[in-house]
C-alpha cells in the first residue's frame, strides 16, 4: 500500500510533474471532446494534416518573438482553406489534396527550423516537451483550451448536426459554412495545445483515440464526450506517470496508454467490442450489417 | 389524442418561374417553371441526371440560379428559409445509421431553427416533439438509439422531424426505396394527412404505380419541367417518352441511388 502511495506521490514533490500533469489534464479535455467530433465527421485524416502544417507557423513565431499559437493558427487555418479551395477547383480527391498540402507545410517548417537561427529545438515540436513547458506556453495552452471549450461547448448541439446530417442543418438554416471553418478552427487551436504535450508527430492520436474509444462504448453523444474526456485524461496522467518511473518518453507513454485503452474496448466493449459481436453471432463480426 | 396542427395559411406553397441553374457553365436545370397549390402530393418524376436534386436544392435555397426566381409560401427564399418552412427528408442510404443520437434526439434537430442559440429545448418544443412522434407512433421507440429501428421505423423518424419543424413543404427523396409494402401503406396514409392539413409534399420517385395511386400532380422533368400539372392529364405515354429521352420501354425505370442526392458543404 505505502508503495503504491509512494510510487503516486513522489513524482508529485517535482514541480515539473505537477505542471506536466495539470497541463496534460486540460489538453486531454480539449481534445477529448473535440476528438468525439473528429470520429462522427471522419476528419481524423484532416487532424493529422493540421496538425502538421502548424510547424512553419511555430518556427516563424518564435523567430518574430510572437505567441507560437498565434502562428500556429495562421498556419492550421490556413491549410484548411488550401485543402478547400485546391479540392474545389481541381478534379483531385480530398485524401490526396490533403496528403499534399500537409507535408508541403511540414518541409516548411523544417527547411525553415534549419535556416532560422532560434532557441527552437525540433525535438521539442515533433515530440512534445510537457516535463519542460515554460510559465508562458502554459497560459498560451489555458487561453486556447477555454477558448475552444466554450465554442465547443456553446455550439455544441451545432457541431452535432452538422455532423450528421448538414442539408437538414443547412436546411434550417443553420450556416453550415461557418460550422465548417469553426470546427477547422477549433482543430487547429487543440493540435497547437496538444502539440505542447506530446509533440506534432503524435497530438492526431490525442485528436482521434479518445473518441474511438468512446464511441465503442456507447450510443448516446453526451456519454461518448464524458467517456472520450476521461479516457484522455487518464491517458495522460498514466502516460505521464509511467514515463517517469521508467524514464520512457512523455508523448509515447501517453499515447500508448490511450492505445491499449483503445484496444482494451476493442475487445470488451459491451455491446461494439469484439468478444460481445462474436457472443452475439459468429458470422457477425466477420459480416458486421449496415 | 394529440391535437392536429392548425391548416397553414396562404395557397400557392411553391412557384417557380423560368428557373435556371448552372453548374461551371454545365446547365443543371433550365427555364424550369411550375406552381404548386396548397394540400397537394406531387410527384417529381424523371431519370437521373434530370435536374431532380437541382430543383430540390433550388427549394432549399442550396443553389443560386442563374436565371428566373422561387418563392415558397408567397415568399422569397431567404425569408422563407427564416421561416423553416421547406422540410429535407433524405434518402435512408444517406445517413450514418451508427450515429450516437436516440431517436426523440433527431426529431428535436428538427426544432434547432426555433431554439436559442444553446438549442435548450423549451416546453413547446418537446410538445412538437412529442407530437410528431405519436402521430408516426415511435413514441414508445424514442429512446432507441437510431441504427436500432427498422426500415420502416427509419422513415417515419425523418417524417417525424419535417412535422416537428412545422414544415409546409416537404420535399422527399425516394421515400419508398427498400420499404416494404406494410410500411408503404403507413406511409402514403401519413402523406394524405400531410396533405389534409394543407402542406405540400413533392416527392422524387422512380416508381411510376405510385404517381398513379395517389400523387394529384405530378411534375415531369428532364433538365426541365416538361410537363406538371394533374396526374390524369400530365401522365400520358407521349409525355413519359420525353421524360425518359424516348429509352422508357415497358415496365419501370431501373430504380438506382441518385449521385447527386443534396448535400451541404
Amino acid at each position: 500500500m505505502t508503495a503504491v502511495l509512494t510510487w503516486l506521490i513522489e513524482p508529485l514533490q517535482q514541480e515539473f510533474m505537477v505542471r506536466a500533469l495539470l497541463v496534460s489534464m486540460l489538453v486531454s479535455c480539449v481534445c477529448g471532446l473535440l476528438s468525439c467530433y473528429m470520429t462522427l465527421k471522419g476528419w481524423a485524416l484532416m487532424g493529422d494534416a493540421v496538425s502538421h502544417a502548424v510547424m512553419p507557423g511555430v518556427v516563424i513565431a518564435y523567430a518574430l518573438n510572437l505567441p507560437f499559437a498565434v502562428g500556429a493558427f495562421v498556419f492550421g487555418v490556413g491549410s484548411v482553406a488550401l485543402i478547400g479551395y485546391i479540392k474545389q477547383m481541381t478534379r483531385i480527391k480530398e485524401d490526396t489534396v490533403i496528403g499534399l498540402v500537409f507535408t508541403g507545410f511540414f518541409a516548411l517548417g523544417l527547411t525553415l527550423i534549419s535556416k532560422v537561427r532560434s532557441s527552437i529545438d525540433l525535438s521539442h515540436i515533433l515530440f512534445g516537451n510537457v516535463l519542460g513547458i515554460s510559465a508562458s506556453d502554459i497560459l498560451q495552452t489555458v487561453v486556447i483550451s477555454v477558448l475552444v471549450l466554450s465554442v465547443l461547448l456553446v455550439l455544441r448541439k451545432d457541431f452535432l448536426l452538422f455532423c450528421f446530417d448538414p442539408t437538414h442543418a443547412r436546411s434550417i438554416g443553420l450556416h453550415t459554412g461557418v460550422l465548417h471553418y469553426l470546427l477547422l478552427s477549433m482543430l487547429s487551436l487543440a493540435a497547437v495545445a496538444g502539440l505542447q504535450t506530446v509533440g506534432i508527430i503524435l497530438v492526431v492520436a490525442m485528436l482521434v483515440t479518445p473518441g474511438a474509444t468512446a464511441y465503442l462504448l456507447t450510443d448516446r453523444f453526451d456519454r461518448m464526450v464524458w467517456l472520450s474526456i476521461l479516457s484522455a485524461v487518464l491517458s495522460s496522467v498514466a502516460g505521464i506517470y509511467w514515463s517517469y518511473w521508467m524514464d520512457a518518453s512523455t508523448a509515447g507513454c501517453i499515447v500508448l496508454v490511450q492505445t491499449l485503452l483503445f484496444l482494451l474496448c476493442f475487445l470488451l466493449a459491451p455491446r461494439h467490442g469484439l468478444l460481445a459481436q462474436r457472443r452475439r453471432s459468429p458470422r457477425a463480426s466477420r459480416f458486421p450489417s449496415a | 389524442m394529440p391535437s392536429r396542427p392548425t391548416p397553414f395559411v396562404g395557397q400557392q406553397r411553391i412557384s417557380v418561374r423560368n428557373l435556371c441553374v448552372d453548374y461551371h457553365g454545365v446547365v443543371a436545370v433550365h427555364d424550369a417553371t411550375l406552381h404548386l397549390d396548397a394540400g397537394t402530393i406531387c410527384a417529381l418524376v424523371g431519370m437521373n441526371g434530370a435536374g431532380k436534386s437541382t430543383l430540390f436544392k433550388a427549394l432549399m435555397g442550396f443553389v443560386r440560379p442563374s436565371a428566373g426566381s422561387i418563392s415558397i409560401n408567397g415568399l422569397p427564399l431567404r425569408q422563407d428559409r427564416r421561416a423553416r418552412a421547406v422540410a429535407y427528408v433524405p434518402q435512408t442510404e444517406s445517413v450514418d445509421w451508427n450515429f450516437p443520437v436516440n431517436v426523440h434526439e433527431v426529431v428535436m434537430m428538427g426544432r434547432y431553427g426555433a431554439m436559442n442559440l444553446l438549442r435548450l429545448p423549451r416546453p413547446v418544443d418537446r410538445e412538437a416533439v412529442r407530437e410528431a412522434l405519436e402521430r408516426v407512433d415511435l413514441w414508445p421507440l424514442r429512446q432507441r438509439q437510431i441504427g436500432a429501428l427498422s426500415g420502416g421505423q427509419r422513415k417515419r423518424a425523418f417524417l417525424a422531424r419535417a412535422l416537428a419543424q412545422g414544415a409546409s413543404v416537404m420535399l422527399l427523396d425516394e421515400p419508398f426505396n427498400g420499404v416494404d409494402i406494410r410500411t408503404e401503406k403507413l406511409m402514403i396514409e401519413l402523406f394524405e394527412q400531410f396533405r389534409r392539413e394543407g402542406r405540400t409534399l413533392m416527392i422524387s420517385t422512380h416508381d411510376l404505380a405510385h404517381v398513379t395511386s395517389f400523387c394529384d400532380q405530378v411534375v415531369l422533368i428532364n433538365k426541365t419541367v416538361l410537363a406538371y400539372g394533374e396526374t390524369s392529364s400530365v401522365f400520358t405515354s407521349e409525355n413519359l417518352a420525353l421524360t425518359f429521352g424516348g429509352l422508357r420501354l415497358e415496365g419501370e425505370p431501373t430504380p438506382a441511388a441518385d449521385p447527386g442526392a443534396p448535400q451541404a458543404p
